[in-house]
Formats: structure tokens, C-alpha cells, sequence
């Protein structure tokens, strides 16, 4: 027997529909519904042909006939949201975020992908490049390395080709040569020397000035190194071995690479994930008793072995979805015939999302994920300056 | 931004610059679960500008001060997923540095 079987007995018939207002002022507003309705608004069921009912109810009048309130108020989201983390490691966090709208979820997945700011390589000047690799394919390649730095300890670039100060810039050096007879050697991401004093190269439409310094791409005015927040974090790329060229004898590279802020929705160079993705809690659930015979051809029916074989004594045995979370949702145990599709039922839970965020390396996953949240809260506070 | 008619506030379209379906749908929602709202939905009317068109009218109220509660709500709800993911990361650490401290004695 499912859930929605047994909410059936203790559904008591809501008020007569008249009119929202007079729903809402109610103290105990009727919040379950009829349970077939019940399971069309929070499942999407998964037929052999396609899915069904994929939508969500979002209006809050949607079950005003019928005396409920579909509204979402604070204190309610409140008490039913939950996250529970699944799987942390360096990279990547799991967790499974319950009780909120796609809608929301959704945001968070675009805001992570497009618009939580990294740092990454904007700018390339290349003072020698006698690889095979051309200069802008070179830039495109550096532009792709992920950078080790906090994005939310500098400032956006105000303008390009404007002040490029010790907060807005991080400037690396790449200078690699190839000797005449010696084998060919491979440029790897961990030979980009971080340059905390700035830019050495000059300025080539600066006039020389004999007794100040020549001037150079960038003006800092002191040297990264010596700011508390990187003079025991050096600056670089997050993974040592990324292939940027490879040089034959006699060829070299020599280049100075700006890295700057910016987010994904510019380049995505920027963004600071590999992947952000959730899926929706698959749920499996078998309409009648599948025993025995049934029973072993549905869980070798399973490529993800959701189903196991429970004995339930006298010799019987019977089937049991014992991991829907493994659930691909490949549909093969509703093949062969209406039979199964009556036997077993697929769904998905519609305000469940199993989240996964995998970062590039340059921001812990699981801050990424608050910054993304906050970057919603910002958008939500512009809006409201800009109606008061 | 704001296009409406002055004799009834109940009825407007906002204009948003620099936003997309990541605002747009998320407000959509909130703004549908308030009971004052009529009917809300947004359009992006050209996919190269950086452009949406958000409606709500609304039962009576002003359209202004409903699609400012949605927002504040938005916010709230935000900060809450905020405290509530903190809140879960924190478990997770600790349960992972006590499992690191079980598996080393
Ligand atoms: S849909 Fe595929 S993975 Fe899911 S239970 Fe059926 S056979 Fe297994």
C-alpha cells in the first residue's frame, strides 16, 4: 500500500469554496487534499510513453473550490526545509535539498553556473612565441585555467584598460624555452610564476621617463605578497598539470597573462564549476504484490538493481524497491506490456532535488553554493531599492 | 521601470534591466503563492536584450507593494536556505572528522 493509499482514510472533506479571503482567514486551513490530487501536485509520474504531470502548481488559489489554500507562507517553508548533506570531498558536494519549488532550485543551478564571480586570465601579452600553438589559441588555453584565489578578496576590473591595481589583478609569468637537441618538452599549468609585484613588462606607448621606473601594464601599489590574505596562500593555477603547449627544439614562449574577476555569464571561463546539476528524487513504487517468478524477473529487469527479493515465509518471495535513489529512470521494468506498467509505478518527487555541485577548484563547493544563494537575496534587494 | 496606469495601481508591468529567468521565474513563483496576486507571469521579449517584463495584477492592492513583499519573501526564503545549508555543512564536517578519527585508532 502506498502513502497516498493510506492518506485516504484520515482526508476529511474540506470547506465549501467561498472565496480565498474567507479560506485565509481561517485558523486551520485544510492543507491536504484528496489524494490523488495529492500526488499530481507533488509527483511527476513517469509512464512508458512520457512523463505526466511535469508541472508544478505555483498559484496560490489553484485548490481554492475545494476549500485549500495553496499558498506558501514563510513560516511554513521554514519548518519543512531541509537540507542534508549526501557527499563532501575537496571538489564536490552532494546534498539533497527538500521541500523547495524548481523554480528556486533552478535559480540557484543557473545562478552557480553563470553567475558566482571567479577569477580567471584575461588578458595575454605575448612578448615571443615561436610554438606551433598560435598566439590566440594560446590566450584561449591559459583563459580555461582555473586560478586559486578567493574572487571575493579582489574587485571587478572597473573598466578594461583602466587602473589594473594589486586589487583587481593577478598577473602570472610564463617563460619557457626549448634548447636546440634536447627532446621536446611539455608546458604544464604549474610553470605560470605568479608576479605579486605586478606586471614587469613596459608599457610600449609610455614615454621613457629616465628617472622613474619604466612604466608597465599594471600599477600596484604594493606587492600582493605582502597582504595578509595571500602572503601564506600563494597565488596559482588550482591544478599543476594542465597542459598549456608543448615545444620543439629551438622554440619558446614568453608571456605575462593578466587574470581578472568575472562570471560566467561573460565568458565561460569564469564560471566556477564544472558541473552544477540536481536531480529530482526518484520514487518506485509497486502497485500489487510482484512474487516469486515475477518477482526474480523484475529485479533482473533493474540495470541499477533497485529491486531486491524479500521472503515473506511459506516459501514465498516477493519483490521490494529497496534503492529507488539508484533509480536511472531508464524505464525498463515498465517494458513488456501493460502488465508491468500496472505493476510497477515510477515517480519523481517534485520539491525533492538531490543537488551536486563539482567546482573547478578555485572556491570550496560548498561555499560556492551560499555565494550563489546571496547573489539571489542581492538581485531581491536591488529590486526592492529600486520600487522604494 | 514600472508601466502602469495611474488611475489603477493594481495592475502593472515592471521592466527589469540585467535580469533573466533566473530572477524572473523564482519571483513568478513567489508572487503566485500570495493570495493578493490575480495572475503574474514575465516575458523576456527579445533574447539579446538583456530584458524582462514582469506582470502582476493583483485583487486591489498595489502591484508595486505585492511584487515588493514577493521579493522580501524571496530574501527571506534565501536566507533561510543560507542558514539551513550552513547548518547541514557544519553536521557533515563534523561528522566526517569524527568517522577520520574512529578510522585512524
Ligand atoms: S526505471 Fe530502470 S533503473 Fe529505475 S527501477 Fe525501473 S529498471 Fe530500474
Amino acid at each position: 500500500m502506498s502513502e497516498e493509499d493510506e492518506s485516504m482514510s484520515d482526508f476529511e472533506e474540506g470547506e465549501e469554496g467561498s472565496g480565498l479571503d474567507f479560506i485565509l482567514s481561517l485558523d486551520d486551513v485544510p492543507s491536504n487534499l484528496p489524494p490523488h490530487l495529492e500526488l499530481l501536485k507533488t509527483r511527476v509520474l513517469c509512464n512508458s510513453d512520457a512523463p505526466q504531470h511535469t508541472d508544478t502548481i505555483q498559484y496560490s488559489g489553484a485548490y481554492a473550490a475545494l476549500g485549500v489554500d495553496n499558498s506558501l507562507r514563510l513560516d511554513s517553508f521554514c519548518e519543512n526545509f531541509k537540507i542534508e548533506v549526501n557527499r563532501m570531498a575537496d571538489d564536490v558536494i552532494e546534498f539533497d535539498m527538500i521541500g523547495i519549488d524548481p523554480a528556486i532550485a533552478n535559480s540557484f543551478r543557473r545562478i552557480l553556473i553563470a553567475e558566482v564571480p571567479t577569477m580567471a586570465i584575461e588578458r595575454v601579452y605575448i612578448a615571443n612565441n615561436t610554438s606551433i600553438v598560435q598566439d590566440e589559441v594560446l590566450a584561449h588555453r591559459l583563459g580555461l585555467i582555473p586560478i586559486h584565489a578567493d574572487p571575493r578578496l579582489f574587485e571587478y576590473p572597473v573598466n578594461a584598460g583602466d587602473d589594473r591595481n594589486e586589487k583587481n589583478t593577478i598577473v602570472f609569468k610564463l617563460h619557457v624555452r626549448c634548447k636546440r637537441g634536447q627532446p621536446r618538452i611539455t608546458v604544464k599549468s604549474d610553470q605560470l610564476q605568479w608576479l605579486p609585484n605586478g606586471s614587469e613588462l613596459p608599457c610600449e606607448n609610455a614615454k621613457p621617463n629616465a628617472d622613474s621606473k619604466p612604466k608597465t601594464f599594471t600599477s600596484f601599489a604594493c606587492s600582493q605578497d605582502s597582504l595578509p590574505e595571500f602572503s601564506c596562500n600563494p597565488l596559482g593555477p588550482t591544478n599543476p598539470d594542465i597542459i598549456v603547449a608543448k615545444l620543439g627544439p629551438g622554440q619558446e614562449i614568453e608571456l605575462e597573462a593578466h587574470a581578472v574577476k568575472g562570471i560566467g555569464k561573460t565568458h565561460a571561463k569564469w564560471s566556477p564549476v564544472a558541473t552544477a546539476w540536481y536531480r529530482m528524487l526518484p520514487e518506485v513504487v509497486l502497485l500489487e504484490d510482484v512474487e516469486d517468478e515475477l518477482a526474480e524477473e523484475l529485479k533482473n529487469k533493474c540495470p541499477k538493481q533497485v529491486f531486491d527479493i524479500e521472503d515473506c515465509g511459506k516459501g514465498r518471495r516477493r519483490a521490494k524497491a529497496a534503492r529507488p535513489r539508484d533509480c536511472t529512470l531508464c524505464r525498463e521494468c515498465i517494458r513488456g506490456g501493460k502488465e508491468w506498467e500496472d505493476r510497477v509505478s515510477l515517480r519523481r518527487v517534485k520539491n525533492h532535488f538531490i543537488f551536486t555541485i563539482e567546482s573547478t577548484g578555485a572556491v570550496p563547493s560548498e561555499v560556492l553554493f551560499t555565494e550563489a544563494v546571496k547573489i539571489l537575496e542581492d538581485k531581491c534587494e536591488r529590486v526592492i531599492t529600486e520600487l522604494s | 521601470m514600472e508601466h502602469g496606469s495611474h488611475s489603477d495601481p493594481s495592475k502593472s508591468t515592471f521592466s527589469l534591466v540585467d535580469e533573466d529567468h533566473t530572477f524572473a521565474n523564482s519571483i513568478r513563483f513567489t508572487l503566485n503563492q500570495d493570495p493578493r496576486v490575480a495572475f503574474t507571469g514575465y516575458s523576456i521579449p527579445h533574447p539579446s536584450e538583456n530584458r524582462v517584463n514582469i506582470r502582476v495584477q493583483t485583487t486591489g492592492d498595489p502591484a508595486r507593494e505585492v511584487l515588493k513583499d514577493a521579493c522580501q519573501d524571496l530574501m527571506l526564503m534565501c536566507q533561510h536556505v543560507r542558514s539551513t545549508f550552513n547548518k547541514a555543512v557544519e553536521v557533515a564536517k563534523s561528522s566526517r572528522v569524527r568517522t577520520e578519527d574512529t578510522d585512524s585508532d
